[in-house]
């Protein structure tokens, strides 16, 4: 089955196209839609709601129509918008009722499934406190929790690490993935950020400009470049001399050496080069953010990782 | 790609509990219709307009203007019990017409907390995000802030009925009255619902729109009175009586004592055709604002 599936989708408002001709199939999981800001994500999202009429094309989520079933996707969807959208005078459990009531939850089922999503998301004590006081990270997690609460198919996450500080992004990404992956939902999670959702999706769709620039999934992405980089306290050209012996070609930026990790066993040598060599090893970390090559050949630039 | 990560613990309980995270759980219970969505919502209005589930400080204002809907009623009450007498001093429709300054008020602190609230905070979308639809909201929003104006009205009404009956007033004399008084309650509920509401929905900021609400209801009345008094010092009962069109609540009362026989207040509207231009006035000014309001919240982005 497919999660998502649109073909020559477009939205235009007046002289500006937000989508343009967009044909892509995605398949269940945790899929990633990357895009500067501007590119048409959040617009995708509303169409494929069925909240925004598409100007022309089609799409169908979860096998209906956005154009004639808006209704019976929104009642297995769930949707956290971008923006702030909590009362501050209600506190988060009756809020998060009210909203599972909104989906058509019976009033105890409503109360048990609040309670219970809350606590996945990581709020305890303070949802019986009023919203206004929340900080940031509190914030996104109530938001995330309406999104939830009715238990949909699939949820749209949109940019919900935005404002987060490192350590709540890191949080945030845990439970996206916690959800694909424990909760057996699907999610739909756009960024401007291509290299935190590296590493929580399962697939990627970039766009720039409304178009559709790449769709891949990660695992095929990241594998298949895998690089090691070296860090030494030292001056890296003997290490690169003698690993050229070994039959290990590298090449150095600076203190850092990439080397192409093709076999594990290459940790080893490389540990015992540097020790033979009396250099420190400051670190050895698999080069991250392979995925950024991708705007370099698909012509998109202003993406940050 | 990373393994899943363990699920974080709750905190111990107090008294040294365990809560055990037992995972997540799908739901597979019923998931009612829209029906039961755009009913939950009526209701959430309803008990917000009174500040029902919500903080103490947003309970003040509705329940105090209660209050001050009901002491005229116990008071006359009090009289009519006393003294003896076999009517009340004062009609329930016109005690509707009398007390409408406090209706108005009610309407302007209230009108806001049930709809400039959503738009303000903008819970709007997550509402449009679910089954529901944008007429279902507008239509569940009005008939909240209707039943609430409703019930502020009823009940003195009826705590006057109450008092009539200690006072050994026949009931098959003030039945009829009281159901008409209930009538006329509902009638200045519907009027002043969709007014209140529109012009709330247009501003977004909570103290904007208590002031733009009781602004636009005193401006109507303030002119409705000037109409009224210059046409009366010319003579002019025609012009006299069709200066009741431009306020809500003359409008509703014309409509009363025209087409119901209930005893005005203040303006009569002048002959057979009066009645229909008042009962036109009403129902286009209550039709208008329902359509203007779904224009509103079409127009309400979804982000």
């Amino acid at each position: 089955m497919t999660l998502i599936s649109t073909r020559a989708l477009t939205k235009r408002f007046g002289a500006v196209t937000a989508v343009d001709d967009l044909t892509v199939d995605v398949a269940p999981g945790v899929v990633g839609l990357v895009g500067a800001n501007g590119a048409g994500k959040s617009t995708l999202l509303k169409m494929l709601l069925g909240l925004v009429p598409a100007t022309s094309g089609s799409a169908r989520l979860l096998d209906l129509d956005i154009a004639t079933e808006g209704t019976a996707i929104r009642e297995r969807v769930g949707y956290m918008p971008e923006h702030d959208c909590l009362p501050p005078d209600v506190t988060a459990t009756e809020f998060i009722v009210h909203m599972a009531r909104m989906s058509g939850l019976p009033t105890t089922a409503a109360r048990e499934r609040s309670a219970d999503t809350l606590r996945h998301v990581g709020l305890y004590e303070e949802r019986y406190r009023p919203m206004g006081g929340y900080s940031t990270g509190m914030r996104q997690r109530v938001k995330l929790a309406q999104a939830l609460v009715h238990d949909p198919d699939l949820v749209m996450l949109d940019e919900p690490t935005n404002g987060l500080d490192p350590a709540g992004r890191d949080d945030m990404l845990g439970l996206i993935r916690r959800i694909g992956a424990e909760f057996g939902i699907s999610v739909l999670v756009t960024s401007h950020l291509l290299g935190e959702l590296e590493r929580v999706c399962d697939s990627v769709v970039v766009v720039d400009g409304g178009r559709l620039l790449r769709h891949s999934s990660t695992v095929a992405m990241t594998t298949e470049t895998t690089a090691l980089l070296v860090e030494v306290d030292g001056d890296v050209t003997p290490l690169a001399a003698l690993l050229e012996q070994r039959g290990v070609p590298s090449r150095s930026h600076g203190r850092q050496l990439e080397v192409q990790l093709d076999d594990d066993a290459l940790l080893d040598l490389i540990r015992d080069a540097v020790a033979g060599l009396d250099l420190g090893l400051v670190r050895m970390e698999r080069r991250r953010h392979r995925m950024s090559e991708l705007f370099a050949t698909g012509g998109g630039s202003h993406v940050g990782t | 790609m990373s393994a899943p990560e363990q699920p974080q613990l709750p905190p111990q309980a107090a008294g040294g509990g365990v809560i055990h995270d037992i995972g997540y759980r799908h739901y597979d219970g019923p998931r009612l219709g829209t029906r039961y969505v755009q009913r939950s919502l009526f209701v959430d209005g309803l008990r917000g307009a009174y500040g029902l589930g919500r903080s103490m400080r947003s309970k003040i204002m509705p329940l105090l203007l209660l209050a001050a809907m009901c002491l005229p009623a116990i008071v006359l009450v009090v009289v009519t019990t006393v003294v003896g007498g076999d009517d009340l001093p004062l009609g329930y429709t016109e005690y509707l017409f009398n007390v409408q300054t406090v209706v108005a008020i009610f309407l302007a602190a209230q009108a806001p907390v049930l709809v400039s609230r959503d738009l303000r905070y903008r819970v709007v979308p997550l509402y449009f995000a679910r089954p529901l639809q944008r007429p279902q909201y507008v239509q569940a929003k009005l008939a909240a802030m209707t039943t609430a104006l409703f019930v502020l009205m009823a009940l003195p009404l009826v705590i006057m009925f109450a008092g009539a009956l200690l006072a050994k007033i026949p009931f098959s004399e003030q039945a009829p009255d009281l159901a008409l008084g209930l009538l006329a309650a509902l009638l200045y509920a519907v009027v002043l619902a969709g007014v209140g509401l529109l012009i709330a929905a247009f501003t977004p900021r909570r103290g904007l729109g208590v002031a733009a609400v009781i602004a636009v209801l005193l401006v109507l009345s303030g002119a409705q009175v000037a109409v009224w008094a210059i046409a009366d010092e010319l003579g002019n009962t025609t012009l006299a009586g069709l200066s009741g069109l431009i306020s809500p609540s003359t409008l509703v009362d014309g409509v009363l004592s025209s087409v119901l026989g209930a005893s005005s207040t203040v303006v009569e509207p002048p002959g057979t055709l009066g009645a229909v231009v008042f009962v036109a006035a009403a129902v286009l000014l209550v039709v208008g604002c329902y359509l203007a309001l779904l224009a509103r919240y079409r127009r309400v982005p979804t982000s």
